[in-house]
């Protein structure tokens, strides 16, 4: 197969890229270019990061690309970040990176290009089921990635390739070591790579500027603290709110509700964060399509979130997920993704949350 | 690599085997060339015969050749040098500079600007990408704030060849020193410095078959330039560094070689140029051939091909071609493996887009009809391809 290993720099996809090249394969490293910022430092686009994806790909032997993805990126990740926090949501750029970028523009890049898959160092499995691709969770649980996957598609999960699926990070780590790719030691990333500093409200507050306004008692209705920018909060957040007031309960307060238009954040006592009932949008399936009648799933709303059990069903488009305990602070614009055991149903955007019980 | 075709020689070309040769006999031998003793005596003559047989090929004085670690170094104290020289002597602050110049003339120039309050006029050019006289003709007229001005030879990227001596008169008779980078015309276009009179003159070894990290500015020794380098003072004290005797006698072999054989070379890569001009036109019909389309020396360099592919992205069909066995360039300075849009193409007045589109082949000595023709069989293909990835991009982004 002709393949696009997409080449980051790091050990994982490094790693993925040799074993494909050892598995025969006619293998391109493509190293993508997210930000036009060449400062070194941390994230995961920098000048030192091509570098090194580079020196991993002369090692193997194959040839090397830098895609300049930039403007895509800012206007599909960025800018779609920055839209989702300016209306009180909370979205998760990774994967709106996965579906838009790596696994679309890249994807259809390669195709175009004659290319027959595209890797990528990710941990999860793509697995040939009866009725076509299937997406599964790692073998190792800890670093199961398959979350932020769970918005591909059959088509896309036809051309990607992930060879890390059945490892333990640390034998991918040893791999990389015994390969003498200098990568090795390198530390993994966390942080959203155009966030290097890890300070997403400062980010936003540069980016959106201030506009201050009061954080409210929900259950009292008093202010109990002024801030700067409601979009800097996400539903269930209990640090940062400088509230010195005590609460009458003496119960932690918690980011109940933003109300961006009022610049107004509720805060509430933990069980004002339950959520029952979670509708999502733009729905996407990596197999059949859930439809009207529920089914018996499990629903997983966070990258290092457990999975709950959870009846899902569509309505008018929207995928409705009921969950069987409830979930504890789920913002709108976060995704729930689907599972049936260990492989991926598909995903939705949360949309809107709903409490049975009114605590 | 026996099987590939190789049609990047304005990157850098195969070193000659007799270049080779000289390099590797001096290798061999000890000596640094300002020692007292007979080793060093012995490197220096190899040096100071380097120098009279490059000064004799290019009809200039031997005194005025300046060794240097490559074309970047001689253009950055020519363009420095000569503007500290001036600077001091009479307070002159305006660079003139073309618009099109490789980026070890451009960077040096935005660098004064930056950090020596130096003042540039950026000397527009039309759409074939030659100098516009009159502009050049109009910053002149005030000469005493001038303290140099530079405009390279021939253009790397687009081939088009500048009226140098035209321009070297013009500046001579304003009193302003005039630096030419010849780094891509030499061994390709006729050169008699002494004809030409520029006050300085960049060229670098590995384009025309010397080894790497040697070239020369050649500098008239009544220029006033002010170091970039200081130490040794090993070149007239206006170069500093140990002298690199094999590079520079590689180098001597190199120019000798690119100066005898410049006519037979150039008309045998003007034919080869040519024919992959029109057999691309042949197959993919609109391809724009960018800068002069002209076959005279005064015109564009012989072996020079800058097309632009409406709708595809140069950095793509670079790697759709180099799957293909064909090595070649998108011509323009990249950052982190980025291809930026060519400066030179929009300062032709090309479009971002048809910038990004942009392919150079660039033919030399040891260039064969295979390679152009491997060229086009491979570029259809790569052309379709890659205009269905560009439509893909335009899509999605
Ligand atoms: C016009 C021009 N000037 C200067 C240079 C730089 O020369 P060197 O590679 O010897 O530093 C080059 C080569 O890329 C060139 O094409």
């Amino acid at each position: 197969m002709r393949v696009v290993a997409a080449m980051s720099g790091g050990v994982d996809s490094s790693v993925a890229a040799a074993r494909l090249v050892d598995a025969g394969h006619d293998v391109v490293g493509i190293h993508l270019a997210l930000s036009r910022k060449s400062s070194s430092g941390r994230g995961c686009c920098t000048l030192d990061d091509a570098r090194d994806a580079r020196r991993v790909a002369d090692m193997l032997g194959i040839a090397f690309y830098v895609w300049d993805l930039s403007e895509q990126f800012a206007a599909d990740v960025v800018d779609d970040f920055l839209a989702e926090y300016r209306s009180g949501r909370t979205p998760n750029p990774c994967m709106r990176c996965n579906e838009r970028i790596k696994f679309a523009a890249v994807l259809d890049r390669a195709v175009a290009l004659g290319f027959d898959a595209v890797a990528t160092g990710h941990y999860a499995r793509v697995v040939p089921g009866t009725g076509g691709p299937e997406l599964h969770r790692a073998v190792d649980a800890a670093k199961d990635q398959s979350y932020v996957l769970g918005v591909l598609g059959v088509e896309q999960l036809g051309r990607t390739i992930l060879p890390l699926g059945g490892d333990l990070k640390g034998e991918v780590r040893a791999e990389a070591a015994r390969r003498g790719l200098l990568v090795a030691a390198k530390p993994d990333s966390h942080d959203i790579c155009f966030i290097p500093d890890g300070d997403t409200a400062a980010f936003l507050r540069s980016r959106l500027g201030d506009q201050p306004g009061d954080i409210v008692d929900e259950r009292t209705g008093t202010v109990v603290a002024t801030h700067s920018g409601a979009y800097a909060f996400t539903i269930g957040q209990r640090r940062g709110l400088g509230i010195t007031v005590a609460t009458e309960d003496a119960q932690p307060r918690y980011v109940v509700g933003i109300d961006i238009d009022a610049r107004t954040v509720s805060v509430g006592p933990p069980a004002l964060l339950d959520v029952d009932v979670a509708e999502g949008i733009r729905p996407t399936w990596a197999g059949p399509a859930v439809g009207e009648s529920p089914v018996e799933l499990a629903a997983q709303v966070r990258a290092h979130a457990e999975p709950v059990a959870a009846s899902a069903r569509l309505v008018d488009e929207r995928l409705v997920v009921e969950f069987h305990t409830p979930i504890r602070g789920l913002a709108p614009g976060q995704s729930m993704v689907l599972y049936d055991g260990t492989r991926v149903v598909g995903s939705a955007t949360v949309d809107a949350t709903h409490r049975m019980r009114v605590a | 690599m026996a099987d590939r075709a190789y049609l990047d020689h304005a990157a850098t070309t195969p070193m000659l085997a007799e270049a080779r040769a000289a390099w590797v006999a001096q290798s061999q031998r000890v000596g640094n060339p300002s020692s007292l003793h007979t080793a060093g005596r012995a490197a220096r003559r190899v040096v100071e015969e380097s120098r009279e047989a490059i000064a004799a090929d290019l009809r200039c004085r031997p005194s005025s050749v300046v060794f240097t670690a490559g074309g970047t170094e001689a253009d950055n104290l020519a363009v420095k040098g000569l503007f500290w020289g001036r600077r001091d002597a009479v307070g002159a602050r305006r660079v003139l500079a073309s618009s099109i110049e490789h980026h070890a003339v451009l960077d040096p120039v935005e660098w004064l600007a930056d950090h020596q309050q130096a003042e540039v006029a950026w000397l527009p050019v039309d759409e074939r990408g030659r100098i516009d006289l009159a502009s050049l003709e109009t910053e002149l007229a005030e000469p005493s704030g001038v303290a140099l001005c530079t405009v390279m030879w021939a253009n790397n990227e687009i081939g088009t060849v500048q009226p140098v001596a035209r321009i070297a008169e013009m500046c001579r008779a304003a009193g302003v020193p005039f630096h030419t980078d010849a780094v891509q015309a030499l061994g390709f276009l006729p050169m008699d410095l002494t004809a030409v009179g520029a006050d300085a003159v960049t060229i670098s070894s590995h384009k025309i078959g010397g080894p790497f990290g040697v070239g020369a500015l050649v500098l008239d020794p009544a220029a006033k330039v002010v170091p970039v380098l200081h130490g040794g003072g090993q070149e007239r004290e206006v170069r500093s560094g140990t002298l690199d005797a094999a590079g520079i006698a590689g180098f001597a072999v190199a120019v000798a070689h690119a100066v005898a054989g410049q006519r037979e070379r150039a008309a045998h890569v003007l034919a080869l140029r040519e024919r992959l001009i029109a057999g691309i036109r042949a197959t993919v019909p609109d391809a724009r051939l960018n800068g002069d389309p002209g076959t005279g020396a005064e015109e564009r360099l012989p072996g020079n091909v800058h097309l632009s592919f409406p709708g595809c992205e140069g950095d793509l069909l670079l790697m759709l071609l180099d799957a293909a066995g064909i090595d070649c360039s998108t011509g323009s300075a990249c950052t982190a493996g980025i291809p930026e849009p060519s400066h030179v193409l929009l300062a032709m007045g090309a479009d971002p887009a048809l910038a990004r589109s942009s392919l150079r082949f660039s033919l030399g000595g040891t260039s064969t009809e295979a390679d152009v023709d491997a060229v086009l069989a491979a570029l259809p293909g790569a052309v379709e391809r890659a205009r269905r990835a560009g439509t893909l991009a335009h899509r999605a982004g």
